[in-house]
């Protein structure tokens, strides 16, 4: 199976862990990735948030740019994946906008036929590889891991039938089938507060500490997440919600695709862990090597 | 305002403002896929009770639902409510009656940034502002550019709190040295600014 990677801003420098692991985790499992070139910046909701036309111009660059390939358009960023998505499902649906999005193309001699479909990773490899061949591809059983599936607010919503919307279930199969323990997280679809940690960060740090302070209390020892912005701000931000609120959180954050390299016996190394900002050991979790 | 607005009721007319804002907004709201399910909002408020930011709102969102259908438009676009929105869906896929209630929160954003109805060195407005700056001229986002360009507009002391954070992703390889520009971006920019005209153009609408 071949795909078409869209990396997007974030995994380039925030979020380097996530393009290493991912990379890494397609490989391993047989998958053919492509990376889309020349690809520009999605416009994130920033974009959607001020000028609508020229957000859909942008975003459809990538989807004009990424058709002759031929194959899906994959996008791990949450927020890349939302616009992306967004954008697609917009043109195939309104016909002046369509309009008005290909005049701007044409300025580039570029032009979109509608034919590209956009799709998250942990989609494809829930749905096209399936749990298990990506069980009897792991090398390493996950025993000892104690997850909280953080799923954010962006994959599931708004509604786009990938899985249920209050209660996702993907990563937690997924990772059940690789031997870790799901804890209890009614949180896992509550949302961060995104680019509210640069706006209104009293209200994003609030948000953040309730998300933690759940997956602690209900004794996770590693949260799991799917999208570059709650990750860094889940991560980067405990010093700051620790001394806000008085609480004495210390939750690595990783991303999905991390923790999937592991099993895959990926090394810590080549799937970016050590640029966590909070440690995650392996040994100290006590992974054993099972094949 | 209620006064005002009573008066324009009584005689059976609305300020050329207002109207002008009302249908500003009904074309946006008329763009969305879906938009037009605003008509049967029941007012339950299930988007308030979804919404993690509401308890910071100064008019909830179903009250804007309201406030809309009342042609209220201009206590929606003055409210703190369209800028505290982090655009998460909880509401939009709870809602009973399939209201778009963040794709009307978005259009909401747009008119009130195209009026210019919002206090100076607005955070949000800033943010968006220096990221729209960066994306045009490198086709690519750049986060220390972002966070630099952001404080400056607002607080440029806050931009000091900001370096032990900048240090540890910075030893950590997780922040670029400088910004990537894409190849095309000669074409970029001119595909940009057709997009720039193109906002502008407003289809005929059948009324």
């Amino acid at each position: 199976m071949e795909y078409t990677y869209y990396p997007g801003c974030s995994l380039e420098a925030s979020a380097k862990g996530y393009d290493e692991s991912f990379r890494f985790v397609f490989q391993a499992l047989g998958l053919k990735l492509l990376e889309l070139e020349d690809w520009n910046c999605c416009g994130a909701t920033y974009y959607m948030a001020t000028k609508e036309t020229i957000s859909l111009v942008i975003s459809a660059r990538n989807l004009a740019l990424a058709e002759p390939y031929g194959h899906d358009l994959v996008c791990p960023c949450s927020s890349c994946y939302t616009i992306l998505y967004k954008t697609n499902h917009i043109l195939k649906n309104n016909r002046i906008m369509k309009a008005k999005v290909d005049q701007a193309l044409k300025k580039d001699d570029l032009k979109y036929n509608l034919g590209i479909k956009v799709r998250h990773p942990l989609e494809v490899l829930v749905n096209d590889v399936g749990l298990e061949t990506i069980v009897s591809k792991a090398k390493v059983s996950l025993a000892g891991m104690k997850i909280a599936q953080y799923y954010g607010c962006q994959i599931v919503r708004p509604d786009r039938g990938l899985d249920d919307k209050e209660n996702p279930q993907m990563m937690d199969s997924l990772f059940a089938a690789l031997g870790a323990e799901n804890v209890y997280f009614p949180m896992k679809v509550r949302c961060c507060g995104g680019m509210l940690m640069t706006t209104y960060p009293d209200v994003a740090l609030k948000l953040n500490k309730k998300i933690l302070e759940n997956a602690h209390q209900n004794g996770a020892n590693l949260v799991l997440t799917t999208c570059p912005l709650c990750q860094i701000n889940l991560e980067a931000y405990q010093d700051k919600i620790n001394k806000k609120f008085k609480t004495e959180l210390h939750l690595p954050i990783l991303f999905f695709t991390q923790a999937l390299g592991l099993a895959l016996g990926g090394d810590p190394k080549e799937l970016g862990i050590q640029r966590s900002l909070i440690p995650f050991r392996t040994k100290e979790n006590q992974l054993e090597v099972t094949k | 305002m209620r006064a005002r607005k009573q008066k324009a009721e009584a005689e059976g007319a609305y300020s050329q403002k207002e109207k002008e804002l009302r249908n500003s907004l009904l074309l946006q709201v008329a763009n969305i896929p879906g938009g037009e399910s605003i008509k049967k909002c029941i007012q339950c408020g299930s988007c308030t009770g979804s919404c993690p930011v509401s308890y910071t709102m100064d008019i909830t969102p179903r009250e804007i639902i309201a406030l809309f259908r009342a042609r209220d438009i201009e206590s929606i676009l003055s409210s703190r409510t369209i800028w505290i929105c982090a655009s998460c869906y909880a509401c939009t896929i709870r809602c009973p009656q399939g209201v778009q209630v963040t794709d009307i929160l978005y259009a909401l954003k747009r008119l009130a940034i195209e009026q210019k109805i919002f206090p100076k060195r607005f955070p949000v407005y800033s943010l968006s502002k220096s990221f729209v700056y960066l994306a045009n001229r490198y086709g690519r986002s750049y986060e220390p550019g972002l966070i630099v360009a952001y404080f400056l507009k607002t607080n440029p002391f806050k931009l000091l709190g900001m370096i032990p954070l900048f240090l540890k992703l910075f030893f950590k390889g997780r922040i670029g040295i400088l910004p990537k520009k894409i190849k095309g971006s000669k074409n970029f920019s001119k595909i940009l600014q057709e997009a720039e005209i193109m906002e502008m153009v407003v289809p005929v609408v059948e009324s």
